[in-house]
């Protein structure tokens, strides 16, 4: 990492995170919109002063640590997922010339970083020492762990069609074509095991509050609770921005400069998962691990040897 | 399988167009919503069309009501008539139910179409007579307990009141 890029870090991070907090109020506001009312619109202009308020709120409650739970790991646990998921941000590809290292593992590393959230969830489940908790932690752990599996697996199609890990080498693979066209099963998989690699709805079976209370986190508050929501919105961010690289193009577009097609792309991706939250049911657990590992990973599987065998033939031909 | 996959896409789909349907939010201080003349909110006491308070402090709406938050007491005056020496609604056990409405037979407790009664003060909830009797008919304008009863009182003989008959002496034999 050079001097150079010290700046652009400090962008991204800026990006990323202040697009994580006023996402909390965007989500709110269009959930309203497709529940046919408003959500929060009081604050200031469309009531995005929300998020302000929101933060004060949550930066000036109690700091409590239950007496019972695991202080260190307690307290360690919301940073993991956080810290991960801003890494993964390193290798994102945001325009030819806007990203941090153009690593050639880049994909390997941003999925081994989402991998690495699981622990913040499940520590904090632990640590928590609270039943619910566990719970959620425990549910937490084997659909990120089953899940993970194929979402690796899902993106082998991209992999082999561009012939590289390298992110940057894959957004230009795509000149010719995006990759949803010929890796539709890989899209449709790799949009699932996203939603429950960063267990939001309508697979966040971690929390469930109807069910947990609020699963892993029942007995966060205040910082430590915005830690983890901070990393879960993050996650979806992060989620946008891979599907926009891996199967639509990434920068690639005509008319605007590369980083607004970007940003345009996520954006509509990130709509999107709203969307998904506000029409689909939570499944039951062993429904989701059942869909798992008898509908998904025979996708995936199919749509490897599929992609493996027509990328033999062509280039034979 | 394929069934289910199709039903989500549609649920999608029909989620999606509900961006343009309008919100069904009342955007409340400022839009008020529709009230119904007979909506049952803040209980008032009414007086009848002589502007004599109406209630007899019969107490039945106190015994109708189910979370017991009506409190009074019953008082005579010099002309006969009955009275509430205090009459005591705490509006923050009341749940607006109506039944004290349907059990008074003098059409004295009324509930109006007004339901921001927000206090600070809990103690501020309890009403006392002064805060609910109203200048006004309510809802029945012509009705009068006393001129309806057969109850005797000062300038009202038995017999003298609407569609009563005069009374028979029943320990006379004579027709
Ligand atoms: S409305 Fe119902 S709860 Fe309220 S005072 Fe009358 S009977 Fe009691
Ligand atoms: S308000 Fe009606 S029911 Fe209640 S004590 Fe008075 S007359 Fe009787």
């Amino acid at each position: 990492m050079s001097e150079a890029n010290l700046p652009f870090i400090g962008a991204i991070l800026l990006t990323v995170v202040g697009g994580a907090a006023v996402l909390t109020w965007f989500e709110r506001r269009l959930l309203g919109i497709w529940q046919d009312r408003y959500g929060p619109n009081r604050l200031g202009p469309f009531g995005i002063l929300q998020v302000a308020a929101d933060m004060l709120k949550l930066l000036t409650k109690h700091d409590w640590i239950p007496p019972f739970a695991d202080r260190f790991v307690f307290v360690i646990a919301p940073t993991a997922i956080v810290i991960s998921m801003l890494m993964a941000f390193a290798v994102v590809p945001f325009g030819p010339d806007h990203y941090l290292i153009d690593m050639n593992v880049g994909l390997l590393f941003f999925l081994a970083m989402s991998s690495l959230a699981v622990y913040s969830v499940m520590l904090g489940g632990l640590a928590s020492n609270n039943k619910y908790a566990l719970l959620g932690g425990l549910r937490a752990a084997a659909q990120m762990v089953s899940y993970e599996v194929f979402m690796g697996l899902s993106l082998m199609g991209v992999v082999m069609l561009s012939g590289s890990f390298s992110l940057v080498d894959i957004v230009e693979a795509q000149q010719d074509g995006w990759y949803f066209i010929p890796q539709f099963l890989g899209l449709y998989v790799f949009i699932i095991a996203g939603i429950a690699e960063s267990h939001r709805l309508p697979f966040d079976l971690p929390e469930a509050e109807h069910e947990l209370t609020a699963g892993f986190h029942t007995e966060y508050g205040g910082m430590k609770f915005t830690m983890f929501m901070l990393g879960e919105y993050c996650g979806l961010i992060l989620l946008s921005c891979m599907i926009t690289t891996l199967f639509f193009g990434g920068w690639l577009g005509p008319f605007f400069p590369p980083l607004v097609w970007f940003a345009l792309k996520t954006f509509g991706f990130v709509c999107f998962f709203i969307l998904l939250r506000a029409a689909i049911p939570r499944p039951r657990y062993d429904q989701l691990m059942a869909l798992g590992w008898t509908v998904m990973l025979p996708i995936t599987l199919i749509n490897l040897v599929a992609t493996g065998a027509i990328a033999l033939w062509m280039n034979q031909a | 399988m394929i069934e289910a996959f199709v039903s989500q896409i549609r649920t999608i789909w029909r989620i999606l167009l509900h961006s343009f349907t309008k919100a069904e939010t009342v955007q409340y201080p400022e839009q008020k919503p529709y009230l119904a003349p007979r909506y049952r909110g803040r209980i008032v006491l009414t007086r009848d069309p002589d502007g004599d308070e109406r209630c007899v402090a019969c107490n039945l709406c106190a015994v109708a009501c189910p979370p017991d938050c009506i409190a009074l007491q019953q008082g005579t005056r010099e002309d006969g008539r009955w009275y509430p020496e205090f009459f005591r609604i705490n509006f923050s056990r009341c749940i607006m139910c109506g039944m004290c409405e349907e059990a008074c037979p003098t059409n004295a407790i009324q509930l109006t179409p007004d339901f921001e009664m927000c206090e600070y003060d809990r103690q501020n909830m309890v009403y006392e007579k002064e805060h609910l009797l109203i200048n006004g008919t309510g809802k029945y304008h012509d009705y009068n307990f006393y001129r309806v009863s057969g109850l005797k009182i000062d300038g009202k003989d038995k017999g003298e009141a609407q569609n009563e008959a005069e009374p028979i002496d029943v320990k006379s034999l004579l027709p």
